[in-house]
């Protein structure tokens, strides 16, 4: 991987000034206001420098002063698209610190709600992905089926984007009697438009030309960037939660952990294609086994943390979120930190990117699928 | 007398006639290219504005959704209400650009845009000129766009626009070579460079079909490196919204970026009446030699229609691959031009002059 860098650096025997470039705050790759610092000779990438803390909002500070429910509440405006599993993760979080047992109902919704929104994640996604690579149009074949999962999501609880459905002990409220209908309605359609997708994208001679063999990430430097998620199994770093610290439901279903050992950027861009098929595949084998029972267990009213430290981590679309909690017995956090997946797979991308061209990095940016609100907090 | 919607000629010889019995032959002459002039503006504007909207009917038809419907009937106002917007805009000049540069470049595009349009023959007796070297001043002119390009990305003051620029200087003089060769195999075959003789050796059958095989290597050729010339996806690298957010015309606002704007659509279309002209017979109708009654049935239909209809088959075509293909790579658009088009190119060359050569062709 590396010779191949050096060749690409090496055959430009013209040699002309480096100059810097600033990618953002506004730009159409960044997906966001995060700006990257380009260091460029010619077209070559020879570093980047990510800047954040353009949309910070103070999140964990926030929390201090908020009741445990409450907290939960702004954890769906940092990684907005995979909102219900960062409510998720503090649901946990308080639950097994309060070792407070919810019902199975619950743990089926919730696991049911995540792969639901790891779906719409990874159709956003990959609208983002061929926009950034020049094909406007899988923007809207992606957001044309997303749709859908709104609508559920509507249903289910009145918010489309930032849910606010998981919450101690249990959920929001219970599922809408036609749940299930609406998702199974959903998976039978979407499996034939997700061919539909490989056909567009995924087989496309330019397609491939421009993402194989370019933008690699070895399993080492996976693991010592803390890259998780799609990005880090394309490494072949085998880290699905779901897999290998079950929580919710997943222990009770049967899946694959899509890991790919090439870690260039059509590998990634292959683990989340795979991911859809599983998450389908997870979403059948529980919806029509939803047990009968409490959607919550009853709650104290002002919920108390005994005093120590917990954490707890969920896989998000992006990777691994984790909520760490100190608590001195009072009802508000003595401090909460989040372990927000995209912080931590960003600032890859400059071992990544060194070397290959401006087009390669919004690629391979792209195939990161950052999302700054999450970055930032 | 009765106007022939076959054949332009009559038409204007006696509007020649009519000036000439009136005025001095200079002052007839004026008025005529005066005439010719604002013909050829008024063209460009509701062609250009007409392109705009049929790629935002077509873009909106392969993303399943309706474009424009607002404004008029099926948003037809559309594209008119955005050119008002733009001539209304405020001319934004960043600091430190190179002041007459930045407002020379794209005169210079629309310009070139303007000379190469004036040899298409819309129909019989519709061309303002015609000279033997028509195929040749074709490709001379149309190069000279890319000076307007590299002028506005290097004025701008502006790293994108510069970017943008380099790229597409590297591009279009790459490309070039393909779209030259490739209308040199068509020469072969038609024996002359004048665009009249072209279409006039055209009239029994298409040269697309009449050279079979080098001919229709040769067309596919051509669209590829007249999209790339033109800027279009998938070779819109020198605008490469995603990477450089507007390329080379990042710095320009209102009616300057208007002229961009209406260049790119006037080349889209130049491309395709190049296409049409030199591959699908221009303005003769489809004829398939031994059926006299269908080929009596095709000459009903003037030749003006059978110009637009293959253009804008053309163009569909462009805008087909436009809204379904990711964007190329740079070293992998001048790999694709030097490493294949090119050789194909010269190879097809040979194969066409076997063909004329050895009489091979229908």
């Amino acid at each position: 991987m590396d010779e191949l860098r050096e060749v690409m650096i090496t055959t430009d025997e013209i040699k002309t000034d480096e100059y810097l470039i600033n990618m953002g705050p506004q730009h159409p790759s960044t997906h966001g206001v995060l700006r990257l610092l380009v260091q460029l000779e010619g077209e070559i990438v020879h570093n980047v420098q990510p800047h954040i803390g353009y949309i910070h909002s103070g999140i964990e500070k926030m929390a201090e002063s908020l009741s445990y429910p409450q907290i939960g509440h702004l954890t769906d405006r940092m990684d907005y698209l995979s909102a219900h599993q960062n409510n998720e993760a503090v649901a946990l979080c308080v639950e097994n610190a309060l070792q407070v047992e919810v019902p199975d109902r619950v743990k089926y919704i919730r696991t049911i709600m995540s792969e639901l929104s790891r779906l719409a994640s990874h159709q956003l996604w990959w609208c983002v992905m061929g926009m950034d690579m020049g094909a406007l149009t899988t923007f809207f074949y992606g957001l044309r089926d997303r749709e859908d999962i709104l609508d559920i999501f509507e249903e289910t609880c009145g918010a489309r984007l930032t849910v606010n459905y998981s919450i101690p002990g249990g959920l929001m409220f219970d599922i809408h009697p036609n749940f299930q209908r609406d998702v199974k309605a959903f998976i039978k359609k979407f499996k034939t438009k997700l061919p539909e997708y490989d056909r567009l994208l995924s087989g496309n001679v330019i397609f491939t030309e421009r993402t194989k063999g370019v933008g690699f990430l070895s399993k080492e430097d996976a693991i010592a960037y803390g890259v998780t998620g799609p990005t880090g199994r394309a490494s072949g770093f085998a880290c699905d939660l779901r897999k290998h610290r079950p929580y919710s439901a997943y222990d009770k279903v049967n899946f694959k952990e899509i890991l790919s050992d090439v870690g260039d950027t059509y590998a990634r861009y292959q683990v989340r294609m795979a991911e859809m098929w599983e998450s389908m595949s997870i979403i059948e084998q529980l919806i029509d086994n939803i047990p009968e029972g409490d959607y919550a267990v009853k709650m104290k009213g002002v919920v108390k943390l005994p005093e120590g430290e917990f954490y707890q981590r969920v896989e998000t679309a992006r990777g691994e979120f984790g909520v760490f909690i100190v608590s001195d017995g009072k009802k508000n956090p003595y401090r909460v930190k989040f372990r927000s997946p995209g912080f931590s797979n960003l600032f890859a991308i400059n071992h990544i990117a060194k070397g290959w061209k401006i087009a390669d990095l919004v690629a391979i940016m792209s195939t990161f699928d950052l999302v700054i609100p999450d970055i930032d907090r | 007398m009765a106007f022939n919607i076959y054949d332009f000629t009559t038409l204007t010889k006696s509007i020649h006639e009519g000036l000439s019995s009136q005025f001095s032959p200079t002052a007839t002459l004026a008025i005529e290219w005066t005439i010719v002039g604002l013909a050829y503006l008024l063209f460009v504007a509701l062609f250009g504005l007409f392109l705009v909207y049929a790629e935002r009917k077509v873009c909106a038809a392969f993303q399943q959704r309706m474009g424009p419907m607002r404004v008029g009937p099926w948003g037809l106002l559309q594209t008119i209400a955005d050119f008002i917007k733009l001539l209304m805009k405020e001319l934004i000049m960043p600091k430190n650009a190179d002041k007459f540069l930045y407002n020379l470049a794209p005169f210079i595009v629309i310009i070139v845009s303007f000379l190469v349009i004036s040899v298409i023959p819309f129909a019989p007796g519709l061309a303002t000129f015609d000279f033997d070297i028509g195929i040749f001043f074709v490709t001379a002119v149309s190069s000279v766009g890319v000076i307007g390009i590299l002028l506005a990305g290097w004025s701008s003051n502006n790293k994108y626009s510069l970017i943008g620029a380099m790229r597409s200087g590297a591009q279009i003089v790459s490309y070039e070579l393909s779209v030259g060769l490739s209308l040199i195999t068509m020469i072969i075959l038609a024996g002359t460079m004048q665009i009249s003789g072209i279409v006039e050796g055209q009239r029994d059958m298409w040269f697309i079909f009449k050279g079979h095989v080098p001919a229709i290597i040769a067309f596919f050729v051509f669209i590829i490196a007249g999209t790339a010339e033109t800027n279009r996806g998938p070779f819109d690298l020198a605008e490469a919204e995603s990477e450089l957010t507007a390329g080379f015309h990042t710095e320009y606002s209102g009616i300057k970026f208007a002229f961009f704007f209406l260049a790119e659509y006037i080349n889209l279309f130049i491309v395709a009446a190049m296409a049409t002209t030199v591959f699908l017979g221009g303005w003769m109708p489809l004829h398939f030699g031994e059926f006299e009654s269908f080929n009596q049935i095709m000459d009903l239909m003037p030749g003006l229609f059978w110009f637009f209809f293959k253009v804008l088959g053309v163009i569909f075509l462009m805008m087909w691959f436009k809204w379904t293909f990711p964007r190329l790579r740079v070293d992998q658009i001048l790999n694709l031009e030097w490493k294949y088009l090119l050789p194909i190119n010269l190879f097809n060359i040979l194969l066409m002059a076997a063909v004329v050569l050895f009489g091979l062709h229908f």
